[in-house]
This record gives structure tokens, sequence and C-alpha cells, in this order.
């Protein structure tokens, strides 16, 4: 039973991944594509914590937690570059 | 290491003070100095006549390398003595006129002896080692000195060129001359020249025997400017003249005689040894005799001449090769033609040598060799005249002198050849005595040539560089020593019979020896009318015909064009070479990344699927594979899209983010087959990896950011396919037959008793082996380190700049 249920999660994610990617292609902007992507991530997460079910598994959730943190900073990051051209500046920039 | 060995090794260790002597004792022309160690070693070498007149010998081992069987085995036989005094005897002779023909004040005296005496140890080496390893080393110090004297005038373009061109031909023989002596080794087990010739009839069935036989007349064809390998000698000739006469008349040239002569114990009794030595032997008598004539150079006539009578020897001793196969005879009629190659070698070291030496007193005092601006020396210069015509007569072989003797008796072993009725001589073989005959006819018109156009005819003083005299005495007594030697050989032959001629036959044939035959020198044979005196009255007749007529029929050496001579093959083969292979390297070696990366994929791919099929190595066996899942499937076809994408994806930020596409879908494949660690470390080093390629993608400059598709190229992309193929069919062989079981048990039994860890993957990284880890951090840190470097340095030189 938990089995179908998590498949079936699975397809779903699955479906909506790409509905995602289709924006990553198309994204008439780039905030759409680096929203996109966040949200990419944020779906792998999912998908990651399903598959660990269905492998009646604990170990991958240091990937959930990893994938995250690396969704967040790459998104944090591309921010700051639309913002200010640059993603680390230099302290003693004149 | 005793007294004979030091003997060899005394002009090398002279050598070693020369320079300094030459440097102190400015006063002093430095050669009186090396004047001695040749005279000391004659003198030495003088004490071994008795003992090698009585047939022994003496052999002094010093160990070299004697677990490889390298030691220098000093041995003196009679032919290596005579060797040994012709070198020291003529040795000094030479050092004594170079004293006079050299100034002290204008030349480097330090570098001429230096090498001289370089070349006078080695030649000794050459000729009284017993070991093959050290007399190839001695060889090739020989082909090194002689290219130093050679080019001792090294701002001389034409010097330069002969002793490039004499050291490639030379060291070209003396190569496959190591060749054969290896191939000799393989077959005796050893490089002992004497227990070789012990071993000649087991040599002689070994599938090898004819290898080696080849490769070692190679090198004695080189080395004694043997057809068609004598076109480095006339271009020796810009050696300073005291050289050409020591080297390219007396010793070095004889190297390849002395190692024929050396050898023929060991390779004598098969057929193609006599052929190949007295044919090649035969026809360079001829053709140095034939092109001696042309010449109008005076010491490059002596050149052709040296290569032709070169040649005489060396077809003699190819005839006396067939003493061997009559070993019960009790007349051995063909070990005349042995005795007469020895005989004719020392009559041809002392005529030729003084031959040399008058050309360069002619250069000396009137400035030119050339034969065409000579004429009417005779009455200013008389004693050089007397030594021109003595060697040039003895060199036509024309009575009283010992030319004549020789001559005979050369004749007479080519007649022998008519009676031979082995290895198909009996057909082919009267071509010997027809072009010995013709051969010596040329000998006589050039010998002719040489004394009447330079000393006789209408004297044209007004040509000369110089006002031309007579030589200083000091450099007219070492022609007039040999000029004496070649007078009293010519009367007194039986001199030389029992002391030296007699040891040196017994030594190139010592089967015959051990056979019980007497080797009766007897050079006193030549009154009497033998065919060979009519054959010798005939080459005079003829001879004077054609000197007389030599206008008429000069235009037939025009005939040959440049392109088709020896040396025009030779400078268009070594310039061919060249541009071959620079054409090669610019060809093969574009300078293309990718070029040099469809190289090693080809390579590859060949290697690989030709082991593949040669040794039927595709096995596919499905009994050990896993269940295919329904997830796995859908990530492999996504990674397969990712893939895809890069390839044609029209932009480069799409073929990145396809390459992240790949990365993550590999850490899901992690995640699928369960390896925690592994999908961890593959999601932050993609992320790295993505974002670096980002950054070089946002620098790349304006110019090259024209967005285009990767341009298709059929050979590219067959070769990744077949690449691809190729690595499949392997993985999935390999997978098919597996030799053992995995050790991983062990790690799993163990992980916890031994190592105290829950993480196996940990434990085996930091534990197990840990080694390994080590030095990948190690290569993250160089890695680290070498970014750091590669940005810092180049900002600190653009500040700079």
């Amino acid at each position: 039973m938990l089995n179908i249920v998590v498949s079936i999660s699975l397809i779903a994610v699955a479906l909506s991944m790409i509905g995602i990617v289709y924006r990553v292609i198309k994204g008439p902007t780039t905030p759409d594509r680096v929203i996109a992507l966040d949200s990419l991530g944020i779906s792998l997460i999912s998908v990651i914590g399903l598959i660990s079910v269905l492998m009646r598994t604990s170990v991958f959730l240091e990937v959930i937690l990893l994938l995250g943190i690396l969704a967040f900073i790459g998104t944090v990051a591309f921010s700051k570059y639309l913002e200010k051209g640059e993603i680390i500046q230099r302290e003693r920039d004149q | 290491m005793s007294l004979l060995h030091l003997a060899i090794v005394l002009p090398f260790l002279a050598a070693v003070f020369i320079p300094f002597l030459f440097k102190g004792l400015k006063s002093i022309h430095t050669g009186w100095f090396v004047l001695l160690v040749p005279l000391f070693l004659f003198i030495y070498f003088i004490q071994y006549l008795p003992v090698t007149g009585d047939g022994e010998t003496v052999t002094k081992t010093f160990e070299w390398i004697p677990s490889l069987g390298i030691n220098f085995i000093a041995h003196v036989d009679g032919l290596g003595l005579l060797f040994a005094m012709l070198i020291t005897g003529i040795g000094a002779l030479v050092v004594l006129y170079s004293i006079y023909y050299l100034a002290k004040e204008k030349e480097a005296l330090h570098n001429f002896y230096v090498y001289l005496l370089m070349f006078m140890g080695a030649m000794l080496g050459v000729v009284l080692s017993d070991n093959l390893i050290v007399l190839y080393m001695f060889w090739e110090f020989t082909s090194i000195s002689s290219f130093l004297l050679i080019g001792y005038w090294y701002d001389r373009e034409r010097s330069r060129y002969g002793a490039q061109k004499s050291m490639l031909i030379t060291v070209f023989g003396g190569l496959s001359m190591l060749g054969g002596i290896v191939l000799l080794y393989l077959m005796g087990g050893t490089f002992s020249i004497q227990e070789l010739i012990g071993l000649s009839d087991v040599l002689i069935t070994d599938p090898l025997f004819v290898p080696a036989l080849l490769l070692i007349l190679l090198g004695a064809f080189t080395k004694s400017a043997q057809f068609p390998f004598h076109i480095w000698l006339p271009d020796a000739m810009e050696a300073p003249t005291p050289v050409s006469a020591y080297l390219h008349s007396a010793t070095m040239v004889k190297a390849g005689i002395y190692l024929v002569a050396r050898m023929s114990p060991v390779f004598a009794e098969s057929g193609l040894w006599l052929w190949l030595v007295a044919g090649f032997g035969i026809f360079t008598l001829f053709w140095g005799s034939f092109n001696a004539v042309k010449q109008t150079d005076l010491k490059a006539l002596l050149a052709y001449s040296t290569i032709s009578q070169l040649g005489l020897i060396m077809s003699l001793l190819g005839v006396g090769a067939a003493a061997l196969h009559y070993d019960y005879l009790d007349d051995n009629i063909y070990m005349i033609a042995t005795i007469a190659a020895v005989f004719h070698l020392i009559n041809h070291a002392t005529f030729k040598g003084s031959l040399f030496m008058m050309a360069g007193i002619v250069d000396h005092e009137t400035g030119t060799r050339d034969i065409r601006k000579l004429g009417g020396l005779v009455n200013l210069m008389p004693i050089t005249f007397t030594i021109a015509i003595i060697g040039s007569f003895s060199m036509a072989g024309l009575p009283p002198f010992n030319g004549f003797l020789s001559k005979e008796m050369f004749l007479t072993g080519m007649l022998s050849v008519l009676e031979l009725d082995l290895f198909n001589l009996s057909t082919w073989g009267v071509l010997f005595p027809v072009i010995a005959w013709i051969a010596s006819v040329f000998t006589f018109v050039y010998s002719i040539k040489l004394v009447f156009k330079t000393f006789l005819g209408k004297p044209q003083f007004d040509k000369l560089p110089k006002k031309p005299h007579e030589a200083p005495i000091g450099m007219l007594i070492s022609p007039l020593v040999l000029i004496t030697l070649v007078v009293v050989f010519g009367f007194f032959p039986n001199l030389l019979s029992n002391s030296l001629i007699k040891p040196a036959v017994e030594a190139i044939l010592p089967s015959l020896v051990e056979s019980g035959q007497e080797v009766d020198v007897h050079i006193y044979f030549w009154h009497g009318f033998q065919p060979e005196l009519f054959m010798t009255l005939g080459i005079i007749l003829f001879g004077i015909v054609l000197y007389s007529t030599l206008a008429k029929w000069q235009g037939v050496y025009n005939r040959i064009p440049e392109r088709f001579t020896l040396n025009g093959l030779y400078d268009r083969g070594l310039s061919g070479s060249e541009s071959g292979g620079y054409r090669l390297t610019s060809g093969v070696m574009t300078g293309f990344m990718r070029t040099y990366l469809v190289y090693i994929f080809s390579f590859f791919v060949a290697i690989l699927m030709s082991t593949l099929i040669i040794k039927q190595g595709f096995v596919y066996d499905t009994s050990g594979l896993a269940a295919i899942k329904s997830y796995e499937v859908i990530l492999a076809l996504v990674l397969v899209a990712g893939a895809v994408t890069i390839l044609f994806a029209k932009s480069r930020l799409t073929s990145i983010v396809a390459l992240g596409v790949v990365g993550y879908s590999v850490a899901l494949f992690f995640v699928l087959f369960r390896a925690p660690d592994l999908a961890l470390t593959q999601l932050v080093i993609e992320t790295v990896t993505v974002a670096l390629f980002l950054l070089c993608f946002y620098h790349l400059p304006e110019i090259s950011r024209k967005e285009e598709r990767m341009r298709f190229r059929f050979g590219n992309a067959v070769l990744s396919v077949l690449v691809g193929i190729t690595i499949t069919l392997i993985a999935m062989s390999a997978f098919s037959q597996r030799s053992s079981e995995s050790i991983s048990q062990y790690h799993i039994d163990n992980v916890y008793e031994l190592a105290a860890g829950g993480n196996m993957v940990n434990v085996i990284l930091v534990d197990f082996r840990g080694f390994d880890t080590l030095f990948e951090i190690c290569v993250l840190g160089v890695a680290a380190l070498g970014i750091y470097a590669m940005i810092r340095y180049r900002s600190a030189r653009s500040e700079n700049e």
C-alpha cells in the first residue's frame, strides 16, 4: 500500500519537474530560470525523500539537507550576481 | 694491468699532458714530445717480433666487466703485431713530418696532437684486443678521433662536410658491426675472438650466422672505404696532410682490412664470405683506379688510389679464404693470396704514406695541389721528385720496387681463382683475373699521371700562389725513410717474410696451421716466365697507350651525370632524409590538440578492438545480472538526454547546464544504488564544478562568444562511436567473466571488529586504505596551490608591465 502511494507521489513529482524544466528552458528572463532551478532542487529533495521511504533507509537524510543548502546558496549567489554583477566582492576595491 | 695494456693506453695517457706542454713550453714544438710516444711503442713492439716469429702468442687479461664477459684482453699474434708496428712506426714518421708541416705559431697544435694520440691509442686497441666489445669500443674511438682530425680546420666548410660524412658512414658501419658482435655472442656465448675461432664449425650451422657475417662485413667495408661506402675517403682529404697520410692511407682505413683478416677464421668456411669479400674488393679495386685517373687534385687522386688498393687487399683476403677449403692439399696455392694481402698491406703503407707526404710537400711549397697548375717541378724539387717517382712506380707495380712483388703475387692469387671449383667460382671466377688486370692498367695510368703531371712537363710557375722550392730537410726525413723501405723491401722481400708476414698469415689461417700445413712465404719466386709476368708486361704496355691517349678518352668520365654519382646519391639521400623527416614531423605533429586526440583514440580503438577480436575475448553472460527497475530506466534516460543535449546544444550555457543535469543524475544514481557518501560528495562537487564552468563562460572574450553549434565532423563521430562501443564491449566482457571473488566480504566482517566503525566507506578511506586518501589530499593541496600560483603570478607580471 505504502509503495503504491509513494510511487504515485514520485510520478507526480516527476511530472512537476518536467514542468519546471520547461520553464528553465523557455523562461523569458533569467530570474525565471533561477526560480525554476531553485524549485527543481527542492523537487529533487522530495524525490530523494520518497526514494528513501521506498528503500526503507535513513542514510539519505544528509543528502536532503545538503541539497537544501546548495539550492539556497545557489539561488542567493545568482540573485547577488543579478543584482550587483559579481558574486564575491573585493574588500579593498576602489 | 700488465705492461702490454699500459702500452696500448699509453697514447691516451700521454694525450692528457699535451695541452699542458703546449701552453707551458711554447718555445718547443709540441710534436717533439709527442714523437717520443710512438717511438717508444715501436721499440716496445719490436720485442715481440721473436715471440710471434716462433708462432707463439701473448695474451694478457685485464678484468673490466667480468660479470658481462667483457674484459680487456690484449692478444699479440702475428697479425696484431704487424698492425701495431705499422701504427707506431708510421705514427712516429707522421709525427716527425707534422712537426715541420704544421707551424707552431699558427696552428692549434694541442688539439692536433691530442686527437692524433687518441687515434693512435684507439688503433692499437683495435688491433690488439681479443674481446670484441673492447675492440668495438676502440673502433668507435678511431671514428671519433678521425672525425676530429678531419675537421681540424673547423672554420672551413669543406672540412666540416668531410668530417660529418666520414662520421656518418663509419659510425653507421660501426653500429652494424656492434650488431654482428652481439649476434656472435648469442651464437657462441663469448666475446673472445680466439674462442669464436674455435667454435667456427659450430657457428656456421647457426641461423644467425649469415646476419652476423653481413653485419660484421658492413662494418669492415664502411671503415675500409669499400664500394659503395668509399665516398667518405676523398672528402676526408680536407684534413691536414699528416692526417691523410696516417689515417687515410696506413692505419684507419686498414682497420676494416684488419677486421676481415681477423674474422676470416670465423666466417671463411662460408662461400658467402668468400664471394662478398673478394667480389666487393675486386670491384672497389676497379672503381677506385678508374676514378683516380680523372682526379686533378693530388690528394683526391691518392684517396681514390687508396680505395683501389684497399679493394685489392680485400679481394686477396677473400680469395685467400679459399685456402681453408683445401686443407688436405700439400701445396696450397690459395695461401699465396693471403700472403700477398699481408705483403701488400705493408707495401701500401710504405709507398702510400710517402706519396701523401710528397703531396703535402708539394702543397706546402707551391701553395696548390691542383695537377693542372703544377708541372716542371723536377729541377726545383729533386728529392721530392725522387720520392714521388719511387712511390708511384711501386704503386703502379713496376720492378724493382716492392709494389711489383705484391702486384705479381696479387695476379697469381687472382689466377688461382681459375682453379677453384667451389661456390660456382668455376663459372664466374674468370672475371676476377680479368677485372684485376683492367684495374691494374688504370692503376698504372694514374700512377704515371701523378708523377708526370706534377714534376715533368711545361713549368707554369706564374700560376702558383708561392714560389716553389725544395722542402726543408725535416719534412723530407719521413718520406725518405718510407721510400727507403720501399726499395729495401723491393730488393730484400724476405726480410719481412719470416718475421712479419708468416706469423700474420698463420693468424689469419689458423686452422691450416693446425692441420700441419707449412706457411711457406716464398716471395723470391718472381723470376721465371709465369703468366703473371706477361700480364704485367701487358699492363705496362696498355698503360702507356692509355696514358698517351688520355686527352681523347677523358670525356668518358663526364658521361655519368652528377645526380647518379654516389656522392650525388649520398647528398640527396641526406637532404632527402632531412626534408622527409621534417615533412613527416610537420605532417604528424600539427600542433593541434584535436589531431593528437584523434591519434590517441584511434590507437586506443585499434589496439583494444584487435586484441578483443584476435584473442576472441568477447563474452556475454547474463547470469550475474540484477533485475532492472523502472526508476533506473527513467534516470538513465534523463542522463542520456543530458549527455545528448551537451553535444547538440547551440549555446555553451545550455551545455553547462546539461552537464550539471548529468552530474545531478549521477548523484541520483548513487542514491538509487545506495551510496550515500558518494551522493553527498557528488552533489557538492558537481555544484562547484558547474559554478566554475559558469565562471569560465562569463570570462570568455566577446569575440569568441559567437554562439554556434558544434561543427559536425564525420570522422570524429565515427571515432567517438567506436570508442564508446569498444569500452562497452570490454565492460560487458569483463563483467561476464569474473576471475575471482570480491574481497569485500572481509571489509564487511571486520569493519567494526578491527576498525571500530559503522560507515564502511569511510573506514576503507581512512583505515583499511588510508594511504590513497593521504595522497588524494596531497593532489587537492597541489591543485589549490597551483591555482593560487597561476593567479598570483599572472597578476604580479601584469603589474610589472
